[in-house]
C-alpha cells in the first residue's frame, strides 16, 4: 500500500510536468493546426536559463528557485516568440508540410547548435554553495508521512503546476486575448473578420505555451538532476502523446493525458518491464489512433471543404 | 519484342553494376566503400521519396526501418550462413539475396503495424508515430541479448558488392517509378495532391498511403541489409533520429516528388557526409538550417527547376 502511494506520488509529479509540456503542443495545435517539433527544445532552453541564471538568482532559497523559474519561463516564453516570427510566420498559408519540415529544422538546429555551444555532455542540475559544496534549486527536505516519503522537491513540481495551470485556466476564459484565442481556435478566418489580430494571437500562444514548457524544463531538471541538449526529446514526445490522448487541442485534455503518461510510465518502471519504459508511451499513441483517434475529451472534427 | 524505356533503363543499369563489380578489387577501397555508401543512399532516398514525396506523407522514421532489416538479413547470414557449409560464393549469391528479401519483408510488416493505425487519420500523426517508432526500435534492439543488445551484432561476412548495391538502387527507382507511372499509381499522387478530392473521387486514400509506406519500408529494409554486410557490424545507436533526418534531408534538397533531383541529392549529400566526416557537429547544424532556408525560399528542393507537371485544372 506505502508502495503504491509513493509511486503514485512519483507518478503524479511526473506527469504534472508533461502536461505542462502537453499544454503548449495543444494550444499551438488549437490555433494553428500544426505540430510545432521546437517545443521539446524550447522545454531544454528553459532547462538550461534556469541552470545559468540560476545562481545569480539565488539558487537554493525558496524565493531564488521562484525567481529563477521566472526567469526560465520568460526566457523561453520569448524563444517561442522568436521561433514563430522568424520560422512559422513567413509560412504562413502554405501547406503544412513545409511547416513541419521547418518545425523539424528549428528543433534539430536547437539540439546540434545547443550541443556546441552548451557542451554534449550532460551537466548536474546543481548549484555551489558560497562554503563549499552542492544545493539544489529549491531548499531540500524529506517529508515523512508514516512510512511515506516525500521529496520537497515533488511538492514544488505539484504545486508550481497547479498554481500554472489555474493562471492558465484564468488567461484562457477570463480574459480578452485568451477569449480571442479560443475563437481563432474555433474559426480563424471569422475570428480575423470581427476584428481579432490573428498574429498577436499566434505569438500570445506560443509565448504562453513557451513559458509552460520552460517553468517544465525547469521542474524536470530539478526532479532528475542532469541536463543535456537533447534532454527534450523524450519527454516532448511523452507530453505529445499525452497531448493526443487527452484529445489534441483541448487544454483540460492535455492536463489530463500528461498525467496519465505519468502515472503510467512510473509504475512500468516499477515493474520488470522497466527497460521499456520509454516505449510505454509510444504504445499508448499506437492504441489511441486505433480506437480514439480524437482523444479522451476531444470531439472528432469533419473536415470540410 | 521491343521493351519500355523504363525497363530498358534497368536492363541497362543491372549490366552496368555487374560490370564493374567483375572489376571491383582493382578499385581503391576506401574510394569503393564510399560508392557503396552512395549506392544505398540512393535506394534510402527513393524509397522514402515513394513516401514523403509523392504521396505527401510525413515519415520521420527511415532509420528505423533499415535497422529493422539489417538485423533481420544480419540475423539470418550469421546464423544459417555457417550451418550450411556451403561456399562464399554460394553463400553470397544465393544467402545474401535471400537475407536482402527477408529483411525487406520484416521491415515491410513493420511498416504495416506503424502504417496501419497512423495512416488512417489526416494530419501529421505518421511524423510522430514514426519518430516514436524509431527511439522504440533502438530501445528494443539495445535490450534483446540474441542480437548483441547495446554492444551492438559483430562478426556479419561483407558480401555487400557493387552488383547488389546498385542493382538494387536500380530495382529500387524502377519500381518507383514504375509504380507512380502505372494507372493505380496515379493515386499515389492524387493524396499528395488533394486527400479530400482523391477521396471524393472514390480513392481509397488510407489505402494509398498505407501501400506506399509498406513498399518504402520495404526497400528501406533492404537497404539496411545491404547496409549490414558492408559494414559488417551493427549497434543500435547507429540507426538514430539523425540518419533518419539524413535520408529526410536527401528528399527536400532533391526536391519531393521528384526522381532525378533526389537521385543527384542523395549521391551529392552521401559524398559530402564521407568528405564532411571532421566536422563533425556542424553537418547537423548545416542540415538543419538548409531545412529551414529551403522551405522559406525554395520548398520546391534545390535540384528542381522546371515546375511539376499539374494537371489542368
Amino acid at each position: 500500500m506505502t508502495e503504491l502511494l509513493q509511486q503514485l506520488i512519483n507518478g503524479l509529479s511526473l506527469g504534472a510536468i508533461y502536461a505542462l509540456i502537453a499544454l503548449g503542443y495543444t494550444m499551438v495545435y488549437g490555433v494553428l493546426r500544426f505540430i510545432n517539433f521546437a517545443h521539446s527544445d524550447v522545454f531544454m532552453v528553459g532547462a538550461y536559463i534556469g541552470f545559468y541564471l540560476g545562481p545569480r538568482l539565488g539558487a537554493g532559497t525558496v524565493w531564488g528557485g521562484i525567481a529563477t523559474l521566472a526567469a526560465a519561463m520568460a526566457g523561453s516564453a520569448v524563444l517561442g516568440v522568436v521561433i514563430e516570427k522568424l520560422a512559422y510566420k513567413p509560412l504562413r498559408n502554405r501547406s503544412n508540410l513545409t511547416v513541419l519540415i521547418t518545425a523539424i529544422g528549428v528543433s534539430l538546429f536547437l539540439q546540434n547548435a545547443g550541443q556546441k555551444i552548451l557542451g554534449a555532455n550532460p551537466r548536474a542540475f546543481q548549484f555551489p554553495v558560497p562554503g563549499g559544496g552542492q544545493q539544489r534549486l529549491f531548499p531540500e527536505t524529506q517529508l515523512h508521512f508514516r512510512s511515506l516519503t516525500i521529496s520537497s522537491n515533488q511538492v514544488i513540481v505539484l504545486a508550481v503546476s497547479a498554481v500554472l495551470l489555474v493562471a492558465l485556466w484564468w488567461i484562457v476564459h477570463r480574459t480578452r486575448i485568451g477569449t480571442a484565442m479560443r475563437a481563432m481556435s474555433f474559426n480563424a478566418t471569422a475570428a480575423s473578420l470581427v476584428g481579432i489580430n490573428n498574429d498577436a494571437v499566434i505569438s500570445f500562444t506560443f509565448a504562453l505555451g513557451s513559458a509552460l514548457a520552460g517553468a517544465g524544463g525547469v521542474l524536470y531538471a530539478m526532479n532528475y538532476p542532469s541536463i543535456d541538449p537533447l534532454m527534450g526529446t523524450l519527454p516532448g514526445l511523452k507530453a505529445f502523446v499525452a497531448a493526443v490522448l487527452g484529445g489534441i487541442g483541448n487544454l483540460p485534455g492535455a492536463a489530463l493525458g500528461g498525467m496519465l503518461i505519468g502515472l503510467v510510465e512510473t509504475f512500468v518502471s516499477g515493474t520488470r518491464m522497466s527497460t521499456y519504459r520509454d516505449a510505454i508511451a509510444f504504445a499508448i499513441l499506437i492504441l489511441i489512433l486505433l480506437f480514439r483517434p480524437a482523444g479522451l475529451l476531444g470531439k472528432l472534427r469533419v473536415e470540410k471543404v | 519484342m521491343k521493351l519500355p524505356k523504363s525497363q530498358i533503363f534497368l536492363l541497362v543499369a543491372l549490366l552496368v553494376a555487374g560490370g564493374f563489380s567483375a572489376f571491383s578489387g582493382r578499385i581503391d577501397p576506401y574510394i569503393l566503400d564510399v560508392t557503396l555508401g552512395v549506392g544505398i543512399a540512393i535506394t534510402l532516398a527513393s524509397s522514402l521519396n515513394l513516401i514523403n514525396g509523392f504521396t505527401g506523407q510525413f515519415s520521420l522514421g527511415h532509420a528505423g526501418f533499415m535497422a529493422v532489416g539489417a538485423y533481420s538479413s544480419a540475423m539470418l547470414t550469421t546464423t544459417l550462413g555457417p550451418k550450411l557449409g556451403a561456399s562464399a560464393g554460394v553463400l553470397q549469391w544465393v544467402l545474401f539475396p535471400a537475407s536482402l528479401l527477408l529483411g525487406g519483408l520484416v521491415a515491410a510488416l513493420a511498416g504495416l503495424a506503424v502504417g496501419a493505425p497512423s495512416l488512417r487519420l489526416k494530419g501529421d500523426y505518421l511524423a510522430i508515430v514514426t519518430l516514436g517508432f524509431g527511439e522504440i526500435i533502438k530501445v528494443i534492439l539495445q535490450n534483446v541479448d540474441a542480437v548483441g543488445g547495446a554492444r551492438g551484432l559483430v562478426g556479419i561476412p561483407d558480401y555487400t558488392n557493387l552488383f547488389w548495391t546498385f542493382g538494387v538502387a536500380a530495382v529500387t527507382v524502377y519500381v518507383v517509378w514504375a509504380l507512380l507511372n502505372s494507372t493505380y499509381g496515379r493515386g499515389f499522387l492524387a493524396v499528395a495532391d488533394d486527400e479530400v478530392a482523391a477521396e471524393a473521387m472514390g480513392l481509397n486514400t488510407t489505402r494509398y498511403k498505407i501501400t506506399a509506406f509498406v513498399v518504402g519500408s520495404f526497400f528501406a529494409g533492404v537497404a539496411g541489409g545491404l547496409y549490414a554486410h558492408l559494414k559488417g557490424y551493427l549497434n543500435p545507436g547507429g540507426f538514430d533520429f539523425n540518419k533518419s533526418i539524413e535520408i529526410v534531408v536527401m528528399v527536400i534538397l532533391g526536391g519531393m516528388g521528384r526522381h532525378v533531383g533526389v537521385i543527384v541529392a542523395a549521391v551529392l549529400l552521401a559524398v559530402l557526409n564521407e568528405t564532411l566526416r571532421s566536422f563533425g557537429d556542424y553537418r547537423m547544424i548545416l542540415y538543419s538550417l538548409l531545412l529551414i532556408l529551403l522551405m522559406l525560399t525554395r520548398p520546391q528542393g534545390l535540384f528542381t527547376w522546371t515546375p511539376r507537371k499539374k494537371s489542368a485544372a
